[in-house]
């Protein structure tokens, strides 16, 4: 017996050369491209009027400053909830359409897919069609064939910059931004993050495509196992379509399946693979060998469907000759369902939390070190440290008092008055000094429990927040 | 390009066959290959770069690129230190008045103020600032040498029974226990529960306020209202600083106190200082 060859332990990636493609899911794609780089792109430009002193970017990541701006909402850190809430949402979401769908996600919104889509129609524009694209891959280096290697390079660079260039205002006004990144003045930080998401595009949709997809990426994996057998996924009917051939004048017609062995479903594949070997790791799901069946089964005269969306359900339900289940019946399931309450439930609350939310908040927290002061006259003083946030548009000022208020004397560190000014969209803190008259209840009790309240002086919004008081009571 | 489909009868596979399960051949994509190259490349040069390969003396090589925490610490404290120059000289300048009408003093003598104190002076009169038997609370309103800034700042500065200092506070609680008969020290004792409010025997108090008059009152005051030119603590108030019931009062009278703090001048800078005396002022206590 031979001994086996030893098996090559490592691979080169094998060029893909993507054919243009026409039809219902490439046009679905051309217009979910249009939409989320519009959207990435365009959103840091938005205008927003939230008043004088307030940054007037509709989407504002303010890391300095600590604040989310979305549109009217605005988020402080001590609500980072809302983001939390959103990302399970995501979760949550992806859960849903991946259960029902299949890798939909990957097949239409991920970036990776619509930047090398993107990529991909540059090449095309340059180099040609599936076609041009092998001769010049294969041709020896000539003029031609450098400078349109370097006109896509360069092209590819510049959209690369612009993706690594919108990213970053998101996270500073963007006009302003604009002009210190064009004389230079702006930050280093601003510069590098540019920098590395513009090589990371390049790389990425230039170069890796599918190697990020198969290699990479996790979601792909976390996805399978959350598909099941009425998951839709792109399916080869195998049993209309086998055996295949060219259906030559010589052969007998009759025993030929419909599959014509044109290889258009192979040569459209971004993932460079052969639906007709099954569903398989590498598919995104994106459809573009349908639309290419479909074109090639219009003109041989035979009905569109060879290659379709379809669950594994349906497979076995066809092979035994039974009709195949409406996609409706497919997407409305149990288990999708779940999702979508789940999902509802989450943004229920996180819209119920967001109307909720007061304009005036108030932390107190009393100082332990020491827990009370005995003053020379007898009575005790406790001590609190209390933040006051002012989330209106513009400098308030707020009275802070007490309740019950019997005997209760309170006063602030460093001025004569209980009204202090907090600026607008700030924090105030402040030591509030509150003292027990000698003879009092609380002075003599051990703990006694009392609210303390501030009201904004011209809108009379109020806050409290429950504290205790310490006496010298054991 | 799959050989993973049920369908497909050639499958790539290594060759191994284990009770019929074949092994599919996979192979790794080359570029990960390049990648681990390169990481090894990277690993290499950045031990090189930085402080990274142990030597026999204890130490590690300096790295070429000149990299050293501590350096890095030393760089961001002078950072710090000179940021303040400016806020500090001027801290210094001013009249020890004019620092509360300042946002800008005060509210860096606040700060510095409570670092100083976290620093220097918590280990004797406690985190909070709240004080200890024998060590004074600084944030009530009572104060043995004055409670305005200027007299807090003096305190500190110079501290008390300092022997280096000549500008230290200076007094003396004598022991009683020597010149006193024991009857009579029943009786003050008494004469002081009953003038700071406290239960107290009426009939060895009224001659307790005797011997009071005798041997106290020069530095204490008429009715121990106390005198704060000597350091001699108001008697009638809710404040003691070795402890105010009988047994504590008795052992202060018969052994006499002496308590010792250090002088800061010299130790701290001005800055410093006038931080700290600003940040025990504001403390709920200061006059």
């Amino acid at each position: 017996m031979a001994t086996p060859k030893a098996p090559k332990l490592y691979a080169a990636q094998e060029p893909i050369f993507p054919r243009r493609v026409y039809g219902f899911f490439r046009n679905l794609k051309w217009v979910i491209m249009i939409l989320t780089l519009d959207i990435y792109y365009l959103t840091p430009w938005i205008r927003w009027d939230r008043g004088a002193n307030m940054p007037d970017q509709a989407v504002l990541v303010d890391l300095a400053n600590r604040r989310f701006f979305m549109f009217w909402i605005e988020i402080w850190p001590h609500e980072f909830y809302f983001v939390a809430g959103l990302l399970i949402m995501a979760g949550l979401g992806l859960f849903l359409f991946t259960s029902a769908l299949g890798r939909v996600w990957c097949g239409y919104a991920c970036p990776q897919t619509v930047w090398t889509d993107l990529f991909i129609l540059v090449e095309r524009w340059i180099e040609g069609d599936r076609n041009a694209r092998v001769r010049l891959y294969n041709a020896s280096w000539s003029a031609r064939k450098a400078r349109l290697r370097v006109t896509k390079w360069i092209t590819w660079a510049l959209i690369a910059l612009a993706t690594g260039g919108a990213w970053v205002f998101y996270f500073a006004d963007a006009p302003t931004l604009m002009r210190d990144l064009l004389t230079g003045q702006a930050a280093f930080v601003a510069y590098a993050t540019i920098a590395v998401l513009t090589g990371t595009t390049f790389v990425f949709g230039g170069l890796a495509r599918e190697q990020i997809c198969i290699y990479m990426c996790p979601w792909p994996r976390i996805q399978a196992a959350m598909m099941d057998e009425d998951t839709l996924t792109i399916g080869y009917r195998s049993w209309r379509g086998e055996p295949r051939g060219k259906h030559r004048k010589s052969d007998d017609a009759t025993q030929m399946g419909d599959c014509i062995d044109c290889m258009a479903c192979v040569n459209v594949c971004p993932m460079g693979i052969d639906i007709r070997d099954g569903q398989q790791m590498e598919c995104i799901t994106c459809g573009l060998c349908i639309d290419a069946c479909d074109d090639v089964m219009a003109r041989i005269g035979k009905p569109r469907g060879l290659i379709d969306y379809m669950a594994l359900t349906d497979e076995t339900s066809e092979r035994a000759g039974k009709p195949k289940k409406p996609i409706w019946k497919h997407i409305l399931r149990v288990r999708t369902m779940v999702y979508t309450v789940l999902w509802s439930l989450v943004g229920i609350l996180l819209l119920v939390a967001l109307f909720m939310r007061s304009e005036v908040e108030l932390d107190v927290s009393p100082v332990r070190n020491p827990v009370f002061v005995t003053m020379s006259d007898g009575s005790i003083r406790n001590t609190y440290d209390v933040r006051i946030r002012n989330k209106q548009g513009g400098t308030h000022s707020f009275a802070i008092s007490v309740t019950p208020s019997d005997g209760l004397t309170v006063s602030l560190q460093g001025t004569d008055s209980v009204v202090v000014d907090v600026a607008a969209d700030a924090t105030g803190t402040h030591k509030v000094f509150i003292i027990a008259d000698k003879d009092s209840e609380m002075a003599n009790a051990h703990l006694s429990e009392i609210r303390i309240w501030v009201e904004d002086t011209a809108t009379r919004n109020r806050a409290f927040s429950d504290t205790v008081f310490n006496g010298k009571g054991k | 390009m799959s050989g993973k489909s049920p369908d497909n009868k050639d499958p790539n596979t290594t060759g191994h066959i284990w009770d019929g399960i074949e092994e599919f051949d996979n192979p790794l994509p080359r570029w990960w290959l390049w990648v681990l190259y390169l990481t090894i490349i990277w690993g290499i040069g950045y031990t090189i770069w930085m402080p990274a390969w142990p030597l026999l003396n204890g130490t590690t090589t300096a790295g070429i690129g000149g990299y050293s925490s501590r350096a890095d610490v030393a760089a961001d404290i002078k950072h710090f230190v000179d940021a303040n120059a400016a806020v500090d000289s001027k801290l210094t300048a001013v009249e020890l008045e004019e620092i509360a009408g300042d946002p800008d003093l005060s509210n860096y003598a606040l700060n510095g103020g409570a670092a100083v104190f976290r620093t220097w002076c918590a280990q004797c009169h406690g985190k909070g600032a709240g004080g200890f038997t024998g060590y004074p609370n600084l944030i009530d309103n009572d104060w043995l040498w004055g409670g305005t800034l200027e007299d807090i700042h003096t305190t500190v500065s110079h501290g008390i029974r300092e022997p280096a200092d000549d500008d230290t506070r200076l007094n003396d609680m004598p022991k009683f226990g020597e010149d006193l008969e024991a009857e009579e020290i029943d009786q003050v004792v008494q004469y002081l529960l009953s003038i700071s409010g406290q239960e107290a025997d009426a009939g060895l108090a009224e001659t307790g306020a005797e011997v009071y008059a005798d041997n106290c009152e020069s530095c204490h005051d008429e009715g121990g209202i106390g005198n704060r030119d000597l350091g001699a603590p108001n008697l009638t108030d809710a404040i003691w600083l070795f402890g105010g019931d009988a047994a504590s009062i008795r052992t202060t009278i018969v052994h006499g106190r002496a308590g010792v703090m250090p002088a800061w001048a010299g130790r701290l800078s001005e800055s410093q200082i006038r931080q700290v005396s600003f940040w025990v002022h504001q403390q709920g206590g200061g006059e």
